[in-house]
């Protein structure tokens, strides 16, 4: 549905995205992850036909966007980063515009604003709007000529906790029935909702891959965190060194009374049943026992790190 | 199958409706009277001749403000805010933004010379009013407004300061304005050619009420040259 192939583009001398690669199939949510300046911007800009590349080629549904921009921005709603939207209309002309521009029936603006939330401020000045109701006007804007493909830049940022769960739950529905992009920081985010993250830095792709399968390959180090009763917490962690597998074991907050200790895990083999079996060995009991592997974010973290490549 | 609306024109729309829900053009329009009103009474009754010749005479010049006034806000504006992003990643060509905002910027002009009409029932119910330089004049008036207009679509296209956008257009159309009164000095046929390319030497030629193609000619060309440059900075721009 989208192919980016050998896009690469200056701003001046700068080259922002360098021999970017990469292709989006029909149906699929995909996360463009990227610390600032990494290009996912601009990467998105350039496939929605607002920037051309300096070179390479970007084909939506099979049609190079420079031969017929026209009809491919039609298949494409987008919304750009930190919405932004005229703010001297009011937010019913607004969508009769964007309806008219799409040619689309000016009917279908009152049931997707309905879909965005807005009929409360139909008729307020958009400057006079909060950002999360600004934010939800972009929304409209982009789904208002029900596209193939959504591309949203940070949909979420600036919100408050409750309009993200909302917007969330919002792409999660578009998503269903449509191919999805969006790019952020959060990482949480692209856990929650897309099936694929292209992790990008300094215009480059440095890890494609579906999400569960990036966590799996670089997130295998996990940690575990264990209250254990009827021993010293020197006692527990004296013990659980020996065990094969644990990589370092230190103390951790914990009820009073109770040993705590939080182990780092070293290897890809589930160490839970043995630690079961030397605390049960030792008549010990054990209180809590918690495995969390490392989150997206680490894997972020060592993946755009001074720009290394994966 | 409902017939397809062109984008030019809905934005057309959109952007004649900003003016109207704009301070700044209101204020435009206010000003443009006072000082045309101005400058048509203060001769009129002094000539004592039922003819708008004062007025036409000094249009040029009050275009060459009260245009880019207009037409400073068109691109320069909307780079600055940035929703210029999501107006060309709507279904937009920079052929159909340029054409629409110039076309919004004409149209408005057109307006604020409605109650100039006022002067012309001043004129003829005082005197004898020869309609030919009348209808002449606000024809020229037109074609200057649209030359105008294609230069201050291309100067707020270049940049994001619209400050910058109005003093480029003003430059450029106070020089084609006033280029044919400065050639004096110059030689006979150099002053033919610096004739051809001066808007208010053209302008003074239709408001006489003769109609010559070369003039018209002058003027198509002049907004199709810049509202072609502005098509081509539209099209192909840069990071916002």
């Amino acid at each position: 549905m989208i192919e980016v192939e050998k896009v690469t583009k200056f701003y001046g001398s700068f080259r922002a995205v360098d021999d970017l690669n990469f292709s989006i199939k029909k149906g699929e949510i995909v996360g463009l992850l990227g610390p600032n300046g990494a290009g996912k911007s601009t990467t998105m800009r350039m496939v929605t036909g607002f920037l051309n590349p300096s070179s390479g080629n970007i084909r939506i549904d099979g049609t190079e966007i420079r031969e017929d921009p026209k009809s491919v921005k039609r298949k494409i709603g987008y919304l750009p980063e930190s919405a932004p939207l005229y703010g001297d209309m009011i937010v019913e002309d607004y969508l009769r515009y964007v309806a008219d521009v799409q040619d689309v029936d000016p009917g279908k603006v009152a049931g997707t604003a309905t879909v965005c939330g807005l009929s409360e401020v139909m008729h307020k000045n958009i400057s006079e709007l909060s950002r999360g109701y600004r934010q939800r006007v972009g929304l409209a804007h982009a789904l208002l000529h029900d596209p193939e493909i959504l591309i949203l830049d940070e949909p979420t940022s600036g919100l408050d906790p409750n309009q993200i769960s909302e917007v969330r739950a919002l792409i999660k529905e578009i998503g269903r029935t449509k191919t999805v992009v969006i790019s952020t920081h959060i990482l949480s985010e692209v856990e929650m909702i897309c099936d694929r993250v292209i992790i990008v830095s300094r215009g480059q792709v440095v890890a494609d891959s579906p999400t569960a399968e990036l966590r799996a390959r670089y997130g295998h180090r996990a940690q575990l965190r264990l209250q254990a009763g009827g021993c010293g917490t020197g006692e527990l962690s004296r013990a659980l060194r020996a065990l094969p597998g644990v990589a370092a074991c230190a103390d951790a907050e914990g009820e009073g009374g109770l040993a705590s200790v939080v182990l780092s895990v070293g290897t890809d083999e589930d160490i839970r049943p043995s630690v079961f079996s030397l605390i049960k060995d030792n008549g010990w009991i054990l209180y809590e026992m918690a495995l969390q592997h490392n989150s997206l974010e680490d894997v972020f973290r060592s993946l755009t790190a001074g720009g290394n490549e994966a | 199958m409902k017939s397809r609306k062109s984008a030019a024109l809905v934005i057309h729309s959109r952007e004649l409706a900003a003016y109207f829900s704009s301070p700044v053009a209101y204020i435009v329009m206010g000003l443009f009277l006072v000082f045309s009103g101005i400058l048509f009474f203060s001769t009129f009754f002094l000539i004592n001749r039922a003819e708008l010749r004062g007025f036409f005479a000094l249009l040029p010049i009050l275009f060459a403000f009260f245009v880019p006034a207009l037409t400073m806000r068109l691109f320069a504006e909307e780079k600055r805010s940035g929703t210029i992003e999501t107006l060309f990643t709507l279904p937009v060509s920079g052929y159909d933004a340029a054409m629409g905002k110039f076309l919004a910027a004409l149209s408005f002009t057109a307006i604020m010379l409605v109650p100039t009409l006022a002067y012309v029932l001043t004129a003829a119910t005082l005197g004898e009013l020869d309609p030919g330089p009348v209808v002449g004049g606000y024809a020229g008036a037109l074609l200057l407004a649209a030359g105008y207009s294609a230069v201050g679509v291309y100067a707020s296209a270049i940049t994001k300061n619209q400050i910058v956008a109005f003093f480029v257009a003003f430059a450029v159309c106070i020089l084609l304005s006033l280029g044919d009164k400065f050639l004096v000095l110059l030689p006979g046929p150099v002053v033919g050619i610096l004739e051809f390319f001066s808007a208010g030497y053209h302008f003074d030629s239709i408001s006489r009420g003769i109609v010559d193609s070369r003039d018209i000619v002058y003027f198509a060309s002049l907004t199709a040259l810049f509202l072609w440059m502005a098509v081509d900075v539209a099209d192909n721009r840069e990071a916002a």
